[in-house]
């Protein structure tokens, strides 16, 4: 499997992921290599084995309905990059 | 060309537990921004979702309600997309295994009944909110919302107008309110629509290209904006276009839908099973517990009704439409003893007539049913007339008084004591001797005159029957 | 005092041979002799010191928690309340956290006093602690050496005696393979068994945190402070934790030892296979009994573990976006723009590389091809270790192919790096406890025996590791210069 610099592009684009113009060609190498690595899972036939999400054979735990949390906005708002009336701001978001 | 429409709706409806779906931050609607979004609605680096009952068993509910298969085992997912409002950068929803599988309900449209599939029901978190007043520029965040636990419900594309459409997302609307697992507020968002829109020649059995509406959150606009969107692609492929399948928003103030295009771009969502969550399971002792809790669904409920109290199916149908107002009718009968159409009667033109004016739910009704109950027991015992009724009723809305301390207060109960009606007839026949000639004479339309001087001069007290009787006997030709 | 134990600290403690004070001073003396080691990324020193007076007066009352006093620090991806988090990035270099790791606060009221946060692979994604943006850290065996990685501070502070103790955490081998390279003691639990709250997900089906010590002992002292069900955790175990302690002197004899035959194969070197058979002997001296296991589908733990691992991280970092907390660039003219500049130049090389393929690997089209696929192989080799426990009571190989490889050695190929994980990474797909314990030294480095258990047998682990150790020096020994 081989990725071309586009490819790259588009994955970063969909992750959100800046990416120097430069360094582009060496991601899309190194990826490359990795999926060739992952691609070795092919040589396996595993029609008949059940996808193991996790490794706990257990289910979710179940948490009662009670409030446990009280207002932190102070603390939480002193580590933001950018707040105002209680609200984090961002770049205008277009609808 | 004839067209057909066919419309899937999917209905978000919050659950209405205390706290956030996978946090102990409290859901109550209103507060300050981001006051009740904690270290775990705000997705802050290291923290972990855990799952709250309440959410489970609700869902449960809802999928018993519509005769569901629920299955044993359903598995939350992570749905990717960057969007401010979603701090974590995924919403965990559920993807392959929904919590509530294949269902259905019944609607009525034109007196006749339709049966809409529920294609599946799944939970999810809510989202935060942006506030797009201007600061300097910026969009606000509030993520207070974020975390709130929601019930997906997508239909099956069965609905065909936009009528059967409102009448289907009215019958989920009440069924929520009736499960108690959903406050049902539109304005408040707690119970919002998006609807998958597309159009066919009529006989074509292959369905159209679609478009999805988002957020139309009140029954009228569901209904305008799928006309208006019906139109518009009938018009398009009149002339020769193609549909887009696209996301589009209603602009109530414009009537018309529009592209939305930033929610078009790159929507791979990459689910998978989120890791931090492991399989939730319905246990039989939990599927017990919430059978037995389930309460009597509507459409059984308005049977009862016809059957038990002999109403009408329209009526029947109104006062079962929600658990609150079927339940103040139920104990009005009991209460007042009186005949079940009088009650029905009082609440649907009455009661109903006041809340709807005042814009109020029954729960919030000035009357409670032991209060509209002690006036009815009035009308029942011959104490006051139906007409004095009306008057003590509108008092009482004014008032905490009891129906008996009105009617005390103002002296309005019924005269039936004969003597004192004879008395007041005696006094009007000596008073209008030419009237009397007149009926006597043959004019039997004066008889009225002498019935209304009669509750006149009783200021309306005077028993409508007693008084009859009484004007024939001294009348008698 | 520096190179005791922490059992032998603990004693020292209640005999009142020094405070905790003193201790305290007397570590944090050393860390700030050490900064070429480049292992802490933040020293709390005057915290530190004021915990350790408090350990002083609780000690003073005579019933105070066992680890009372004790010096330890923890991995910089563990969540500390009022202190720098950085998981090793520029993206959290400015995240003080406001609340601690379930972890943190367990050893906190053990007793235990927080002398920093340690140095470690940029969102625990290396072999190598070269991917931190506070620099690569150095072997203290050997300066132009890596000390492993993805808790590579952590290896190479408690091997250069900085620090008795020290927490990490283990995704793929981020507690085995630098406590190997650098000739300590490391346990990664079962999954479930430490509670991942406030502990920065790097891929959370396979993220555990696990102490490192110098010994066998200390493991356990530390351990069983650390493990134990948390509520905030849903992937937590509601089960009870054992006395790892109780158990540490228990006879051998008859124990089976798994030795899988795809460890042994032609991949291994010379020197490291006969590291590994001596300290097999030496069980076989203890009466324990060697079976050879098979595990055909071993060979498949790496491509598996770099489709899951990163397909966790790409959703996992996706909150590393520049408007809650962590690194915002500056002057975004719009939403994506804030989005990608602040995660570009956030998130290092290897990061960016992980969080793409992981990307790709769920993206439509792809994501039975690779991510079913690798859940799929994980079964398998799940499935393989069940079988292989069935028939022994622990297996035992190599952590790592070869001891610490040079600064800058492995840095071009990012694939040859990633086999360095090849003996460890099944370990973390199938959910298991492992230990990597000395066990001798090739060209004057360090190299590490691996023992891996069934489910919650960690105290098996520690019994058959304490044991070693009984007849071993190999954990004693202190890089020159550290003595």
């Amino acid at each position: 499997m081989s990725l071309t610099a586009d490819d790259v592009n588009k994955i970063a684009y969909l992750a959100r992921l800046g990416i120097d113009t430069q360094d582009t060609e060496s991601y899309a190498k190194d990826l490359s290599g990795m999926l060739d690595l992952v691609a070795q899972m092919s040589n396996i036939n595993t029609d008949d084995v059940a996808p193991m999400a996790h490794p706990l054979d257990q289910v979710q735990r179940l948490r009662t309905d009670a409030v446990s949390e009280t207002n932190n906005r102070e603390a939480f708002q002193k580590i933001a990059p950018q707040v105002e009336a209680g609200l984090y701001l961002v770049p205008k978001v277009i609808e | 060309m004839q067209w057909e429409t066919v419309i899937g709706l999917e209905i978000h409806a919050q659950l209405a537990t205390k706290t956030k779906i996978f946090s102990g931050a409290a859901t109550a609607y209103g507060a300050e921004p981001n006051t009740q979004a904690c270290a775990v609605d705000l997705g802050l680096p290291g923290v972990l979702p855990v799952l709250n009952q309440e959410v489970v068993r609700m869902a449960v509910k809802f999928g018993m309600a519509i005769d569901a298969h629920i299955a044993d085992y359903s598995v939350f997912a992570r749905k990717n997309y960057f969007y401010p409002d979603l701090p974590k950068g995924y919403q965990i929803s559920q993807m392959d295994h929904p919590i509530v599988g294949i269902g259905h309900l019944d609607i009525e449209v034109d007196g006749k009944t339709k049966r809409i599939g529920v294609t599946r029901a799944h939970l999810e978190e809510d989202a935060g909110k942006s506030l797009h007043e201007d600061f300097h520029g910026l969009t606000g965040i509030d993520l207070n919302r974020a975390g709130t636990p929601l019930l997906e419900i997508v239909s099956e594309p069965d609905m065909r107008s936009a009528q059967e459409a409102v009448a289907y997302m009215r019958k989920i609307h009440e069924l929520v309110q009736y499960l108690d697992i959903c406050d049902g507020n539109m304005q408040e968002g707690s119970f919002r629509c998006d609807a998958n829109v597309s159009v066919r020649p009529k006989g074509q059995a292959e369905y159209g290209t679609r478009t999805e509406l988002k957020n139309i959150n009140s029954f009228k606009f569901v209904e305008k904006a799928i006309n208006i969107e019906v139109e518009r692609q009938i018009d398009i492929i009149e002339a020769g276009g193609k549909i887009t399948q696209e996301t589009r928003l209603y602009d109530a103030d414009k009537n018309e839908t529009r592209s939305m295009r930033s929610k078009e771009e790159a929507n791979d969502y990459r689910y998978f099973p989120d890791p931090d969550l492991l399989p939730v399971y319905i246990s039989d002792a939990l599927r017990a517990e919430v059978k037995a809790d389930l309460p009597e669904l509507p459409q059984i409920k308005k049977q009862r009704f016809i059957d038990t109290y002999q109403l009408d199916a329209e009526t029947a149908s109104t006062l079962s439409s929600s658990k609150e107002l079927a339940n103040y009718f139920e104990a009005l009968v009991k209460e007042s003893g009186c005949d079940t159409k009088i009650c029905s009667n009082w609440v649907t033109v009455e009661l109903l007539g006041v809340l709807n004016k005042q814009g109020l739910a029954i729960q919030q009704s000035p009357i409670s049913h032991t209060r509209l109950a002690g006036l009815l027991t009035r009308i029942a015992d011959n104490t006051i007339s139906g007409k004095i009724a009306k008057q003590v009723f509108a008092a009482m809305l004014a008032s905490d008084d009891s129906a008996d301390a009105i009617i005390e207060a103002q002296g309005l109960k019924q005269i039936t004591d004969s003597g004192a009606i004879e008395a007041i007839i005696d006094k009007i026949i000596a008073d209008n001797p030419n009237q009397v000639e007149q009926y006597l004479s043959g004019k039997d339309k004066v008889f009225g005159f002498f019935v209304g001087q009669t509750m006149k001069a009783s200021q309306g007290k005077a028993n409508p029957g007693e008084v009859n009787k009484i004007l024939q006997k001294k009348l008698k030709r | 005092m520096h190179t005791k134990t922490i059992a032998q600290l603990a004693k020292g403690l209640r005999a009142g041979d020094y405070s905790s004070q003193e201790l305290t001073a007397s570590y944090l003396a050393r860390i700030k002799q050490h900064t070429e080691l480049n292992s802490f990324i933040t020293v709390t020193e005057e915290q530190a010191l004021t915990v350790a007076k408090q350990a002083d007066m609780a000690l003073a009352t005579g019933n105070a928690p066992l680890l009372t006093g004790i010096p330890i620090a923890h991995k910089d991806i563990f969540c500390t309340q009022g202190v720098k988090t950085s998981c090793g990035s520029k993206m959290l270099d400015n995240f003080i956290a406001p609340y601690n790791a379930t972890v943190v606060e367990k050893l906190d009221t053990a007793g235990t006093v927080s002398l920093g946060k340690l140095n470690m692979d940029e969102f625990a994604m290396g072999s190598s602690n070269e991917t931190s943006f506070y620099g690569a850290v150095h072997n203290p065996w050997a300066s132009n050496t890596v000390p492993g990685g993805s808790s590579g501070g952590s290896a190479a502070a408690v091997a250069a005696r900085l620090i008795p103790g020290a927490t990490g955490t283990d995704t793929g081998g981020s507690i085995r393979q630098p406590a190997a390279l650098c000739g300590i003691t490391g346990l990664k639990p079962t999954y479930g068994r430490v509670s991942r709250f406030g502990m920065i997900a790097y891929a959370s089906s396979l993220d555990q945190g696990g102490p490192m010590t110098q010994t066998a002992e200390d493991a356990a002292l530390m351990l069983q402070a650390m493990a134990g069900f948390d509520a905030q955790d849903s992937t937590s175990v509601e089960r009870e934790v054992p006395d790892y302690s109780a158990g540490l002197n228990n006879s051998l004899q008859g124990l089976k030892i798994g030795l899988p035959k795809e460890f042994f194969d032609d991949g291994l070197n010379n020197d490291m296979a006969s590291c590994i058979e001596t300290a097999i002997n030496e069980y076989k001296k203890m009466g324990a009994e060697i079976i050879e296991v098979s595990m055909p589908n071993l060979k498949l733990a790496i491509p598996a573990y770099y489709v899951i691992a990163p397909a966790e991280c790409s959703a996992n970092l996706s909150r590393m976006d520049g408007v809650r907390f962590g690194h915002r660039c500056t002057d975004p003219v719009d939403l994506n723009d804030l989005y990608i500049r602040s995660r570009g130049e956030g998130f290092g090389t290897e990061v960016k590389r992980r969080i793409l393929v992981g990307t790709y690997a769920l993206s439509e089209g792809y994501y039975d091809a690779y991510y079913i696929k690798a859940q799929k192989i994980r079964r398998l080799i799940s499935d393989d270790f069940k079988r292989a426990l069935q028939e022994v009571d622990v297996i035992m190989g190599p952590v790592s192919p070869s001891p610490a490889f040079g600064i800058g050695e492995k840095t071009s190929d990012p694939i040859e790096m990633y086999l360095a994980d090849i003996y460890t990474i099944a370990i973390n797909l199938a959910g298991l406890p492992a230990m990597s314990i000395p066990a001798g030294f090739i060209d004057n480095k360090p190299i590490g025996l691996q023992i891996i258990g069934n489910y919650f047998a960690e105290d098996k682990l520690l019994n058959v590791a304490h044991q070693y150790q009984q007849v071993t020096d190999w954990h004693q020994q202190t890089p020159q210069g550290f003595a």
